[in-house]
């Protein structure tokens, strides 16, 4: 039907674009977007593999852990996040640079 | 021939949104063209025979990290009035790795003969029956243990996420 090598240039992409997204920008909200497309991106590639299996579609199941995984890091990653956010009074991330407690 | 072009419009769809997040200076739009994007990646992953995956995408990521993300944008908002806007740093750097890593990407792809790896295993497109059974069998018997695993990551991230994020008592 559709040739799985248009399923990864996609996903390289997405991947691209997600990287470019977590080194360029200053929020840190957005940085997490970024994170996201990145594993978005990684799924596409599973799944689009997991069709050459011959019936056991490992490649979704591979894929259905990331998610659950990616929901708990934008969890934990927003909560920490809001405390930064309650001390330093900023999310730009180039004035979060003190270790201090 | 119908098939192939709503695949490349979803496609477009997708990475177009993708840059949208990119290259907007507004966080409220980069958090709604993000809907888009994973909205394009469920059309995707239906192209690719996951229904079930497909609808598991939109479930997780737009009804729960999405909603997450514009909350967390609501909660650090300090001017009230202005949208929150971001700026770029590292703006050389950035596109410098971005369009090596892509490139080399892109050239490895193309070298790959994917005619000769699919007759291996035969490349099944979407056959027009249902992953679920498959995947509601196999998640019970085959793949017990990490779906155990991710049921206490799931406890422990949401004890973390309120403890974390949770209000301190007075007197504390």
């Amino acid at each position: 039907m559709i040739p799985i090598e248009h399923f990864i240039y996609i996903s390289a992409a997405l991947f691209c674009i997600g990287i470019v997204t977590v080194i360029t920008k200053k929020n840190a909200i957005v940085v997490l977007m970024g994170i996201e497309l990145m594993l978005n991106g990684a799924n596409l590639n599973l799944v689009a593999f997991s069709r050459m299996d011959g019936g056991l579609i490992q490649g979704q199941f591979f894929a259905l852990f990331v998610m659950v995984i990616a929901a708990c890091e934008a969890a934990v990653g927003l909560a920490i996040i809001l405390k930064v956010y309650n001390y330093y009074k900023t999310t730009a991330l180039d004035q979060i640079n003190e270790l201090k407690g | 021939m119908f098939i192939q072009i709503l695949f490349y419009l979803f496609a477009g769809l997708t990475i177009a949104s993708a840059l949208v997040v990119l290259w907007t200076k507004n966080v409220l739009y980069a958090a709604f063209s993000l809907i888009i994007t994973f909205m394009g990646v469920a059309a995707l992953y239906v192209f690719a025979g996951a229904d079930f995956i497909a609808v598991s995408q939109i479930l997780i990521y737009v009804g729960g990290i999405l909603v997450l993300i514009i909350f967390g944008v609501m909660l650090t908002n300090r001017l009230s009035g202005q949208s929150v806007t971001t700026a770029n740093h590292n703006k050389f750097t950035g596109y410098a790795i971005g369009w090596i890593i892509f490139g080399t990407l892109f050239y490895t792809i193309y070298q790959v003969n994917f005619v000769s790896i699919a007759n291996i295993h035969q490349d099944l497109g979407p056959t027009g029956e249902s992953t679920i059974g498959i995947i509601g069998v196999k998640l019970m018997s085959s793949y017990i243990l990490p779906f155990e695993i991710i049921a206490v990551l799931l406890l422990l991230t949401l004890i973390g996420a309120a403890f974390i994020a949770g209000k301190q008592l007075k007197g504390k």
